[in-house]
């Protein structure tokens, strides 16, 4: 199915999770925020969380700002 | 402090800080500088930005906040590049989960790109929405008394007016509406952005304002880390010099060696 991270359409696995999402993107155990649809997904529920065709994902971090 | 005077902390959302500089951690080479920069300046609470994972970065690169330890520091994401109240209600979601559901957040929607000038309808209608969301909202406005009282009445933690646009450099610009807003709020009022040196921050600190926020003096002056801790003094010997009360301004001389006494 597709879905769309971080403005990019991603092929990913039928009931893919948050968790793999970001297994996939080579940032786990960091220091991110994820919100799908516009709700925060909490990084707790990760494991638990499936992602469905057309979602819209995001996956934030900080960088230096004023 | 020497004597006499004694200084009130700095008290924020409940938190009492003893430094009254505020940084930035945007424009810096990279990590190590902004890091040497931040301890320089003494600063506790350091402001960030909420951007997109993955995008143009290597996966291994370091983390800002390796820098700044959040331990170490109040961390204060922003809401900056935020055109309408929506996505700065939507960063400030993000940045709550990203910093494991701390709520002082630094509010600021901006109107226009080249003046960065704040948006301060679309900046009402966010603090709102953020205030019932039991954030604790700092907000960069601008000078205008009317939207300072209304920000605080909303229940933003501290109102912080512009000195000048973001970036600018250029010092405080109406320092007599600063000083109506200082009068009139009770929650603390900050200097966020405009100053370009160690003088417009000890100015700005003069007028009586609570703390000064910014980023781009110190982190694009030619010797950032020097910058900062110039800055630490600025701000340091601006409000002692408000505390101590400057003398009164005069159009004629006053001589300060006595006039009895002299001997030709």
């Amino acid at each position: 199915m597709q879905i769309i991270v971080n403005g990019e359409q991603r092929d990913v696995a039928d009931g893919l999770t948050a968790a793999q999402l970001v297994d996939d993107m080579d940032i786990t155990g960091k220091r991110i925020a994820m919100e799908v649809n516009l709700e925060i997904v909490p990084r707790s529920s990760y494991a638990e969380h499936t992602f469905n065709a057309g979602d819209k994902v995001e996956i934030v971090h900080a960088v230096g700002g004023g | 402090m020497t004597d006499t005077i004694q200084d009130t902390p700095l008290v924020i959302a409940g938190k009492t800080y003893s430094s009254r500089l505020l940084v930035g951690s945007g424009k810096y080479k990279d990590n190590e500088e902004t890091r040497l920069a931040t301890e320089a300046s003494g600063a506790e609470i350091i402001t960030v930005a909420v951007r997109r994972s993955n995008i143009g970065q290597k996966p291994d690169e370091p983390n800002l906040l390796d820098a700044i330890p959040p331990e170490k520091y109040t961390i204060l994401p922003n809401t900056a590049g935020c055109y309408t109240a929506e996505e700065a209600v939507r960063t400030c979601r993000l940045a709550r989960e990203l910093l494991d559901g701390h709520n002082l957040v630094k509010l600021e929607v901006l109107a226009d790109e080249k003046t960065l000038y704040p948006d301060v309808i679309q900046t009402l209608k966010a603090a709102e929405t953020l205030v019932k969301e039991g954030f604790e909202v700092m907000v960069y406005t601008t000078d205008d008394l009317t939207i300072a009282k209304e920000l605080e009445a909303i229940g933003c933690v501290a109102v912080m007016p512009l000195a000048a646009p973001i970036g600018s450099g250029l010092g405080v610009q109406n320092p007599y509406g600063i000083k109506f807003i200082i009068e009139e709020l009770k929650v603390p009022v900050l200097i966020d952005a405009g100053v370009g040196t160690a003088s417009d921050a000890a100015f700005a600190m003069e007028l009586g304002c609570d703390g000064v926020l910014m980023n781009s003096a110190i982190a694009a002056a030619k010797n950032p880390v020097l910058m900062a801790s110039a800055m630490k003094k600025a701000i340091e010997a601006g409000r002692e010099a408000y505390l101590a009360g400057r003398m009164p301004r005069k159009r004629y001389a006053s001589a300060s060696s006595p006039i009895d006494g002299t001997f030709f």
